[in-house]
Parts: structure tokens; sequence; C-alpha cells
């Protein structure tokens, strides 16, 4: 009788269970990317109504944080900025600008831009913008380089897990608080030091106090 | 058959004497149904999480189809992860408002309009959307405080069932024929001097509107004026008409006054000054320590009252009653006036009155009578010639002008309209509000004659039963959408400002009459301004925009409170009884405003409807309420109770004694199987029975409720409901009680009728769910395990001082005490940061149910509805629990208000098995609602029955007009998760986050929850008790401080101060009982 299995049925078997390890390999890979990215938008520039470029204001003109995102220092909400706002600038210079037309175009029928939100969170998590900036967390840690972004995307996932491990590791994050609204911002080399003098200087709470569940859930 | 032999809930006297005498001495209870024997309740809904089921609607589900579908559901859960995030816009302004912050609230001082009086209120507005009312700090009406009408406001503004457009005859109007109709309308009766022209109002204060009806009056000089209100302080008018030769304003200085004496009055909840009463009440009933003093309330009443219950001594008397009581009251303080004979009271023993007369002497000055507003004029006469009498005018009350633009006897001016428009002579009637085709006495044929008037025009907040009887309906802007000021109850002017542009067209009153002034057009607004200029002619008018923003910023105009005046008390006026020609025989009838719907101008605000009304617990719906003597004289009678020929019931004197049932029920003849329909309360599949109530030829039915507490011989009704057209959630809850009601004898009648009817009525009362259980032993009633578990305890005022630690509990009943269970390690040093805890008075809560509203307005709790309620489903974070004492004829009450006790230990957090709840490092148990799966195991093991589950969809998701309302600081639950009370989470992190921005600390007294925020009588307190200098801290300092159920380990953060009773020592039981009428229960032990 002829052997049932040729030898090649060896290197058949081999390479299946190879393809089988890759595929759920492969596939766990690529649900965490679908999960992290894909999923909430991370890296992906949005469409929006007018091409607003936040490398071009921020890096190129040297327009601070604040002079558009009024309240993020004193409000849970940063603050988008009015027609009028941007009217400030744009009554003066690219008055012609086509891309600007939505602006003027909303400025003269007093009917707001809607504009697509990139940074979102669910709306059972409660975030308070002034008390991050208030203990020295800045503002493109959470939201990235923004000097450099053409259109602005995400940076980061915004997940739970995300924000509770900053929130248990504050000194990694935290940065002098004169250099909250910097862009070109570096962590030091010493950060570990730095931060936990922060900590003790700013009074941020222990993160057993701030990662439970009623400091965001309400 | 005996008693014992039916089916139905029966209330013997041997299982009520059985009941407490296992219990002991003092037992508290929490409804008459636990009298009847055990075995034959049904399953108690909400006793557990568990809802009791009805078993005729329970649906069938087969195990096959249960497996089908949890194998669907499982597939399907699998892919919701496989979804995108939604994207979502954000809008900004174009030109934004300079003061308006995202993300932060702002507040504006105003007005509510209430019983036509002042109700300073403090809005909160969210982005230009008002979400939540409170008091208004610098109003002398509010002290910061408020009601539940005042808390309920807001939704009434996004109920979706406001009418929105201009109606002519029932389709939409055009505003320029409105327009044109007006000019014309001025035009014809400009010529006939304003023949046939009328108005009806309902109570006005409001200076300017004043100001334009008296304009229009001199336009027009034969136009008339009517005013009618439903719940008309007509007697109050007429009482000082009578005393003093005026009408005159009575305004009571509660904080003065150490013996107080109520005749039938509610002042702490149903006078216009209500919430400033019970404030100034509260404030003279704290007791901080045992050498504190305390005032004393005797109350006389019929049926309990938000007031009468907080009395030391509340004499319950049928409404007819008061009046003798009132007359034997005065003759004993030296009121000296004609026709005041000496009476005779079966109820009322002489040592009681002289006890009482004695500590009125003893306190002249400082004593003072409050006559409620319900009874006859010569009460309100008599109490004002008592308080001169006791030398108590110009300290605990004083008099000043009226604050009503016109005071005038309402009922009289209603009818005259009514009689004009029979005989034709209306021409033209113009309706601003009141709905009087609902609200109009039955023998006023008001509806009747309406459409005989040619023009109608009808301002309305809603689509009701008098929009579709006119011409034109206006809609009404709501009072947070309007222009105006008002008088406070003591005569302060208070402004009325809008926090939003009005949502649909709404009109106010002031706008409505310029049309008829010939000034059309001109704005509320300028209406106010101008008028208020016009009374400043000094200023100018840079003076006057700064003093006007002034005005605004407080709400109130400071210094137009009137001073008081003295007033000549008539030495001659003739109280002599008038020889009463109506029938005497049959029942008592007492009409009362709802406590939860009033009139019926809230019919339609589903946070009132779901309101447990005080005492009787009911919701969504009114009933007929007897007291249990009177019930079971109802259960014994053959068809009909109050008919003479076979019921004849002696005048004055009760057929049954007073005190419990006697036991010997089979000597009293009985009725045979009719008698089977009377039971209590609800219960699940049982309901109640429906009686018909002939009252004057005319007939009502609805369904009967026993009421602890109330007199014999009499029934008592409320307004507000029956309404045919009154919105989705209002429309066909309840009777009409106006359909009975006469314009002569608005409030206590005679001669009532009760019937039998095979009929029955479910009718939910929340009074049995979220029991305390008993520990163990389930023989035992929730009250013996009330009284077990030392829930409520109190004391008089001489045992407090006799032990100031009456209210501890045995060592080992604390927390500190040995136990079997360790405490397991918390990670959080409860030493460290703010650890916040609160303290509930028993003794200054009046159980006025302010803090259940404020709570669900706060935290977006959603309506349930009726069937839900029934299932014991309601969703309040924050309850009042009601316990009696003493027995089912004249107990004591006792309000136990429920939110989350916070504890430090809590039983829910163990056994739930998704880390959903935990305890927090400040000690606030934290409840989260994302990580929620809904087992229920929580809510199953926490022993307070303070968790509640959203079984279904319950918050509103779909009506777009309430979406408005929602605070955004709460999340807005969905099904299947479980919640319940934060100590006001959003409010406490909004202040430490401000304080943190701004390197501070948070200031003691800075964060308030919604609970204490409202309570007229400060009774909660919450805040830092790590701090020793808190207020709550010191408030926990007291002896009488005390847990819930400490011997669990539960460390509760919430806990109480005993309540205290000042009782007279002169009298000896609390009240007085006929002789041969033995109490079965030792009161006051």
């Amino acid at each position: 009788m002829a052997q049932v299995f040729k030898h090649y049925t060896n290197t058949v078997a081999k390479v299946t269970i190879a393809v089988v390890i890759l595929l759920i390999v492969g596939g766990g890979v690529a649900a965490w990317e679908v999960n992290n990215s894909y999923n909430v938008y991370r890296r992906e520039a949005v469409t929006q109504p007018v091409p607003f470029s936040h490398k071009h204001h921020v890096t190129d003109d040297g327009i601070d944080c604040r002079f558009c995102h009024t309240t993020v220092e004193t409000s849970s909400f940063a603050g988008i900025p009015s027609t009028h706002t941007c009217m400030t600038c744009h009554s003066k210079i690219w008055v012609n600008s086509p891309m600007l037309e939505p602006v003027r175009e909303s400025y003269l029928t007093d009917a707001s831009i809607a504009w697509v939100r990139v940074n979102a969170l669910p709306d059972f998590v409660y975030f308070n913008h002034s008390i991050h900036i208030a203990k020295g967390i800045g503002c493109t840690t959470c939201h990235g380089p923004i000097g450099d972004m053409p259109i602005t995307y995400r940076e980061n996932t915004l997940y739970m897990r995300w924000c509770i491990n900053c929130h248990k590791h504050p000194w990694r994050y935290v940065r002098p608080k004169k250099d909250v609204f910097s862009v070109t911002y570096k962590p030091l080399a010493d950060q570990d030091a730095l931060g936990h003098q922060l900590v003790r200087e700013y009074h941020i709470k222990p993160p057993l106090v701030i990662t439970s569940c009623y400091t965001c859930h309400r | 058959m005996s008693c014992t032999d039916q089916a139905d809930n029966c209330h013997d006297a041997d299982a009520v004497r059985k009941q407490f005498g296992e219990a002991g001495d003092g037992a508290f209870w929490r409804g008459i149904e636990e009298f009847g024997p055990p075995e034959e309740h049904p399953e108690e809904p909400g006793s557990g999480d568990l809802p009791a089921q009805d078993p005729t609607q329970r649906r069938g589900m087969s195990r096959r189809d249960l497996f089908k579908m949890m194998g669907a559901s499982a597939a399907l859960a699998g892919l919701t992860a496989c979804t995108k995030l939604p994207l979502e816009t954000i809008v900004p302004y174009v030109n934004p408002p300079e003061i308006i912050k995202p993300g932060e609230p702002l507040f504006y001082a105003s007005s509510m309009p209430w019983r036509g009086v002042a109700q300073g209120v403090l809005v909160w507005s969210f982005m230009g959307r008002p979400t939540k009312i409170e008091g208004n700090n610098d109003h002398p009406g509010s002290m910061g405080r408020a009601n539940v009408f005042m808390q309920a406001s807001v939704l009434d503004l996004y109920d979706p069932d406001r009418s929105q457009v201009l109606l002519q005859n029932g389709r939409v109007g055009d505003w320029n024929d409105f327009i044109i109709l007006t000019e014309e309308l001025r035009a014809k009766h400009l010529r006939n001097k304003g023949e046939g022209l009328r108005f009806l109002t309902g109570t006005i204060t409001s200076p300017t509107l004043g100001d334009q009806l008296h304009d229009l009056l001199t336009q027009f000089p034969h136009a008339q004026w009517h005013q009618h209100d439903p719940t008309s302080r007509d007697n109050v008018r007429a009482g000082a008409q009578m005393a003093f030769g005026e009408v005159v304003e009575t305004v009571y200085r509660f904080d003065q006054a150490n013996v107080v004496v109520g005749l039938d009055a509610d002042p702490f909840f149903a006078m216009p000054g209500g919430v400033r009463y019970a404030w100034d009440f509260g404030n003279k009933r704290r007791v901080a320590r045992p050498d504190s003093s305390m005032n004393r309330f005797y109350a006389v009443e019929a049926i309990p009252t938000i007031s009468g219950t907080q009395a030391d001594h509340r004499l319950r008397l049928r409404p007819s009653e008061v009046e003798t009581f009132a007359r034997l009251l005065a003759q004993a303080v030296g009121v000296n006036l004609p026709g005041l004979e000496s009476e005779s009271l079966p109820g009322v023993s002489a040592d009681w009155l002289a006890a009482l007369v004695k500590d009125l002497q003893q306190q002249k000055g400082a004593s003072l009578i409050v006559a409620g507003d319900s009874q006859p004029p010569v009460v309100h006469a008599l109490a004002h010639a008592m308080n001169a009498q006791l030398g108590n005018v110009g300290k605990t009350v004083y008099y000043t002008n009226s604050i009503e633009v016109n005071p005038v006897i309402q009922a009289q001016s209603f009818r005259q309209l009514v009689s004009d428009m029979e005989a034709g002579k209306v021409e033209t009637l113009i309706i601003l509000g009141e709905n009087p085709v609902y609200t109009a006495p039955a023998d006023v044929p008001f509806a009747e004659e309406l459409p005989k008037v040619p023009t109608r025009i009808y301002l309305g907040n809603y689509e009701d039963e008098t929009s579709v009887l006119c011409n034109w309906h206006v809609p009404a802007a709501h009072y947070l959408e309007s222009w105006g000021d008002l008088r406070a109850y003591d005569g302060a002017v208070s402004m009325i400002q809008p926090l939003i542009a009005p949502l649909y067209q709404g009109k106010t009153a002031s706008e409505i009459l310029t049309f008829f002034q010939g000034q059309p057009g001109r704005t509320c607004h300028t209406i106010v301004q101008e008028y208020w200029q016009s009374q400043n002619p000094k200023l100018t008018a840079q003076q006057f925009g700064v003093q006007w923003e002034i005005w605004l910023a407080k709400g109130i105009i400071a210094g137009t409170a009137f001073p008081a005046r003295t007033v000549a008390l008539s030495k001659t006026f003739n109280v002599a009884r008038t020889p009463d020609t109506s029938t005497s025989s049959g029942l008592e009838i007492a009409f009362k405003p709802d406590p939860s719907v009033w009139d019926g101008s809230y019919t339609n605000n589903g946070w009132l409807q779901e309101l447990a009304q005080p005492f009787s617990k009911l919701v969504w719906d009114n009933a007929v309420m007897v007291s249990p003597a009177t019930a079971e004289r109802l259960r014994r009678a053959k068809t009909s109770l109050g008919d003479p020929p076979q019921n004849p019931v002696p005048a004055g004197a009760p057929s049954i004694p007073r005190g419990l049932w006697p036991a010997n029920s089979t000597a009293l003849p009985n009725a045979g199987e009719e008698g089977e329909y009377y039971n209590a309360g609800e219960t699940m599949g049982m309901q109640n029975a429906v009686v018909e109530l002939k009252h004057r030829g005319r007939m009502v039915s609805g369904p009967l409720l026993i009421m602890p507490g109330m007199a014999d011989n009499c029934i008592v009704v409320t307004l507000g409901y029956g309404r045919t057209r009154a919105g989705r959630y209002g429309t066909g809850v309840g009777f009409n009680a106006y359909s009975i009601r006469t314009a002569d004898r608005p409030w206590i009648d005679t001669g009532s009728i009760v019937g039998k009817t095979p009929r029955r009525h479910k009718l939910v009362t929340l009074q049995r769910h979220n029991v305390i259980g008993p520990p163990g032993k389930e023989e035992d009633a929730e009250a013996v395990a009330a009284f077990r578990r030392n829930l409520v305890r109190v004391a008089t005022m001489d045992e407090y001082r006799g032990n100031p630690n009456f209210a501890k509990d045995a060592p080992d009943m604390t927390s500190d005490a040995q136990s079997l269970y360790p405490v397991l390690p918390s990670p959080y040093d409860f030493k460290k940061g703010p650890q916040w805890g609160m303290s509930i008075d028993l003794s200054s809560c009046i159980g006025c149910n302010a803090c259940i509203i404020a709570c669900q307005s706060e935290n977006n709790s959603p309506v349930v509805g009726k069937d839900q309620c029934a299932r014991g489903r309601e969703m309040h974070w924050i309850r009042v629990d009601t316990y009696f004492r003493g027995n089912v004829e004249q107990p004591e009450f006792y309000n136990e208000v429920l939110p989350c006790m916070q504890c430090e230990n809590a039983p829910c957090e163990y056994v739930c098995p998704v880390g959903a709840t935990m305890t927090g490092p400040e000690g606030i148990n934290q409840m989260i609602y994302n990580r929620c799966v809904g087992t229920r195991y929580c809510s199953n093991n926490c022993p307070y029955k303070v968790r509640r589950f959203n079984f279904y969809l319950y918050s509103d998701w779909t009506t777009p007009s309430f979406y408005a309302q929602k605070n955004p600081w709460v999340t807005v639950r969905s099904r299947g998760v479980m919640e319940k009370c934060t100590y006001c989470i959003q409010r406490i992190r909004w202040k430490e986050i401000k304080a943190e921005v701004a390197g501070t600390e948070v200031k003691d007294g800075e964060i308030l929850t919604a609970c204490q925020q409202t309570c007229p009588t400060n009774a909660i307190v919450f805040g830092d008790i790590r701090d020793p200098n808190s207020a709550v801290s010191k408030v926990k300092a007291q002896s009488r401080k005390y847990g819930l159920l400490e011997e669990l380990n539960t460390r509760p953060r919430t806990t109480y101060l005993a309540k205290i009773w000042n009782p007279n020592p002169e009298i000896g039981e609390p009240y007085p009982l006929p002789a041969g009428v033995q109490d079965t229960s030792k009161q006051r032990s």
C-alpha cells in the first residue's frame, strides 16, 4: 500500500500552520490598528467647510492658541472662534480668497459655520480644559503637533486608557506653565525629575484621586 | 360575616392592636394596609428590584424563544464594535455675546407668578437655555429657597403641548387679522365708551399691568374688569373687611413667634409667602443644643397638611368645626365681640383648650394665630381679633396695604360677569389666563354662556378647555420668556425678566392689553421699563438705566415692600352665626388645591404628576379622601353614606366614637357583599373602590383613598384633575372636583353623599415602595421593622433636655462594634482631602417635596408614568418617606428625606460584578453608567433602597422641546443602567475646578447640592466633614445625630438629626380623646 501522505505533505502542514498563526497575529494587529486609528479618525484629516490650517496660523503667523480658543483657561470648553474672530483679520487680508468664502458668507448671513469636530469625547465624559491648563498640561500633549498640521487631525485615540495613562503618571507629561501654549515644546531629558517637582508645585492630586471615576464621569 | 372573613383589606381593630402589641410602645407604621392580615397582602412592589408582576399582565415567552433571542442578541452585540465613530459638528457664534462663556452657566434673577404673587427665582442658563430654577437670595419671599411649583416651572417652558400659534376658531390665525380685529374693537368700544367690553383676569399684583388696566378703564369708562382665580383668597379679603372695614394684607412674622396656632392653615406651603414663612418657622424650630429654645405649633385641621403635620399638638376637626374652635379660642383669650356666644365642641376637651390659652397668654406679643385661606371670613376676623388681643400686631403679624391692584371678592366679580353674559350685555370678552371654563364653579354657567359672547379672545398657555370656546386664542408667553413685574407677599416689587426669547408666538398679558390701549406693537420690555421710568420722574434716563440694571440683577426693587400700617380693629363687628339654611345633613366636603398640580395650572407637568403627594404618596391621580373610620362606616353602609334616610348622621356627633374602630365589629349593621369594595390603598392586583360623590345635585365619581389623621365624617377632594384638554400628560387623569364645587361655598360645604359603586380604579401610591425592610424576620411588618431598626428617632424637648444623647446607638449597634464582617481595606485615606457628607434635620423638614423636584430638575431624572410607578420603578433619587406613629385616627407624622447614604463601606459595591459602583476618594459612592451592565445586584443589596434602575428607556430622547431643558453637566441615562444620588457631583467639580484654577480653596457653603439649595427650612446641610469648622461638621457634632442602620457597618455619610417635638407639658396626651375611647398605642413615650 502506498503511503497515504506524500513527502510534500510536511511542507503543506508547516505552511498551513505558519499561515494560520500569521493570520491570527495579523488579524489581531489589523483589528488593533482599526480600533486605534480608523475607528476614531486618528491621524486622518477630516474635510472642513474651510480648509483651516493650524500650521499656517500658529507656526507661520505666530498667533497664540488663546486668541481663538478664548475660554480655554476659564471654562471646560476651549471655545471655537466665532466668525467675528476670523473676520478680525480677514476683513483686512485675503479678503477675496475663494477659500474664505464660507467665512464671509457666514458673516453676512449671520449663519454659523458648522465645523467638523476633530477631538470628541463620549457624552458621559466631562472633560475640563481649564483645570488641565492650570495644572501645566500643554495643548500639544493631547492635541499633538498642532503647529505642524495643515489640516487638523486627531493625534490620539482619546480612549479612556489613554487618559488614564496620564492621570496615573502625570509627572511624565506635566510641563512648566509658561510652556503650556507652546507648540514647539519638547520634553526635557530629565522629565521625570522635573515632572515630580512640578506635580508638587502645581498641587496635582495623587494618581489614586484623579483616577477615581467621578473625576471625569457623572 | 365578620370583618376578618373578608378577602380585601379590612381594618380590624384586633389586627391593629396585635400589630402594635408586637411592636411595643411607640411603633411606627407606613400605611394602613399594614393593619390587614399579613397573608392577604399580595406581592409588594418595589420591595426589591424584582417588579411584582400583575398575573393578568404577564406576557408569555417560551424557553425556546428566549434562547433564540439570546443567540441573536449575542451575535448582534458583537457587531456593534464595527462602527466608526459618528462625526459631530461644532457650531460657534457668528458674533458672540460678551458675557456668554461656553460651558459655564449664567444666572438671572426673575420672578414666578404663583397665585398672582411673585416668587423670587434665580435661573441657571446654559448658552441661553434656562435649565434649573433656584430661589433668589435677595428676594424677601424666597430667601434663596424654592417650592415645588417654582422648581417644576422650568419644565412648563419646554412643554411640547404648549400652544404655539395664534388660533382663530381652531385654525391657525393671521396676526394681521388679529391686529385689524383689535383695532376695530377699539374703535367700536371707543364710540360706545366700552359698553360690553370686559376683561377677565386672575389675581393681579403687577403694578404695570394694573396701570394698563386702569388706563383701559379710563379710556373705556363703561368697560369692566373682572377677576377670577380658582384658588382666590376671597375669605382672607372678606375677613379683613369684616375686622378692619377695609381689605388689608396680613403678613406674618414666624421668626418672632414662639407659639403658633394654625386654624386649618397651611402657611408653609399654600400661602403666597409660603417659602419665606417656612424659612422663618424652620429657623425658630431648629435646636442646636438642649438649652436652645424652640417654638410650639398647634394645628387644627381636617386633613394632614404640610404645615399641620409639623404641629406639636395637632387636633383633627372637620373644616366647619374649625370655626367653632376659633370662637371658643377667641372667647378664651378674652376677645369680646357681639355675637360671640358660648359654644360646645365635642372633640375638644376643656383642659386642652385651657392649656393652649395659657400658653398663648404667657407668650403675649410672641404668639400668632393663623387662619387658613379656606376658612370663612369670620374665622379670619376672629384671628385678627385674637392677634390684637394677644398684643401680636406689629410683632408677629403686621398689616399693609393690599398687594393686589384691585382686591375684590372675586367670586362676586366672576358671577357678575356671567350674569351679564346671560343678559347679553357682554360683546367683547378678553380672558387673560386662568382657564375659566375649567375652573369655573359648577353653579356659574360660564362655559354655557361663553359662546353667546360675540368676540372672545383668550390668552393662555395651552389649547385648553377655554381656548376651544373662544374665537381667538393667543398663545401666552411663559414667565421665563416675559418682561414684567409682580409684587411679593410683602408688597416688594419683583422683576420678571426673560431668560429666552419666546419659543413660539407667545405674548404677555401686557402686550395683549396694548392693542386695546391703542398702542399696538409695544413690547412687554418697553411697557415695564416706561412704567417704572414714569414712577421715578426724578431720575434722568441715565440714572434710571443704572437703577434698572440693579433691579434686574437683584430681581427686586429695593424699598418697595409695603410698610406696616396701623389698622383699627372694629370693636363692633358682629360675629354672630348666620343661621345655616343649607342642608345640614350629609357629609362635609372640603375642596383643596392639589399639592402637586395646584388648581390645574400644572396638570400637564410630568414632574409634578409623578411627585408623591405629601402623606398619601399618591401619584398621577386625585382621590376622594376620607378618614379610616368614615371608610369603615361606608364599608358597612348599604349603598351610600350621608344620605339621610339610610344613614342619618347626628349633627355634631360622629356615629362611631373617635379612637380606634370598635372591636366588636359585628355589633354594627352589616351591608353584605358591597362591603368588600373598600380597601385602603394601592397594592398590586387590588384596586380602589370608586365612589359616587353627590353634592348639591351634581355628581362626580372618583376612587376612595383612606387618609390617616383625617377628621371623621368629612370628605376632602383636590382640584386640578379631570382635565379634558390638558395635554399629553394631564388629559383624563383623575376626576374633576370643580364639577361639584359651588361659587358661594368654594372650600367647605355640607350635604355630600357618598355612594358605592361596583367600579374600581387603580390608584398608585409610592408609600410602600422602597421600604427599608425588616432584618431577617419575614413576618414582621415594615412598621415593626422601622421601630426595631430605629429609622426615626424622636424625643420631646423635655426628654431631649433630660437625655441629650437619646438618639445615640447602643454600643453593640454602632459601626465600631465588633462585627463578623471585616471592614474591607479602602484604598483611600478618608482623613485627607475634602470628605463630603450631609446631614438632614428631621425636626426642620416639613415634607414639602421641593427637594425631589429640585433633584429631578438638576439630575435629568426621567418621568416614568403611572404604570411604571405602580411597579415601583419611579426614578427619583431622593424621596420623602412618611412614617406614622400612634393610632390611625390621630397619628403623628414623620418625614424622612432619603437620598443615597453614600456609605464608606457600601454594600452595593461588593456585589457589582463589573465595578460600576465604587467609593471614591472623597467618600462619595460613585455610580458609573458606562460600566453598568444592569444586573441590579447593587440595588438588591442596598439596605436603604435608594438605587433606581432604568427598566426601559425612560429618558425622553425623542421630544425635541425637552432636549433644551436637560442639564448639560449630567449624563442622560439610557435603558439598562442603574442610577442614584451623586451628591450633585457636577456642582462639586464645578466649584472645585474653579477654586483650583484660581489657586484658592473651596469655601464652606460654596457647594450646595440641589436638594439643599432649595430646602425652604434649611433641613439639609452639606459640606466637608473633615473640616471641623464647616457647617455640616458642626451639625453632625450635635447629640441628636444618628445614622440609619449603623449596625450594618455601612458608615453612611448622610446622617440625620433626630426629631424633636415641643409639646405643651400641661397637655398630657398630645391629642384630646373623648371619654370612653382608649388609645392603644402610647404616643411620645
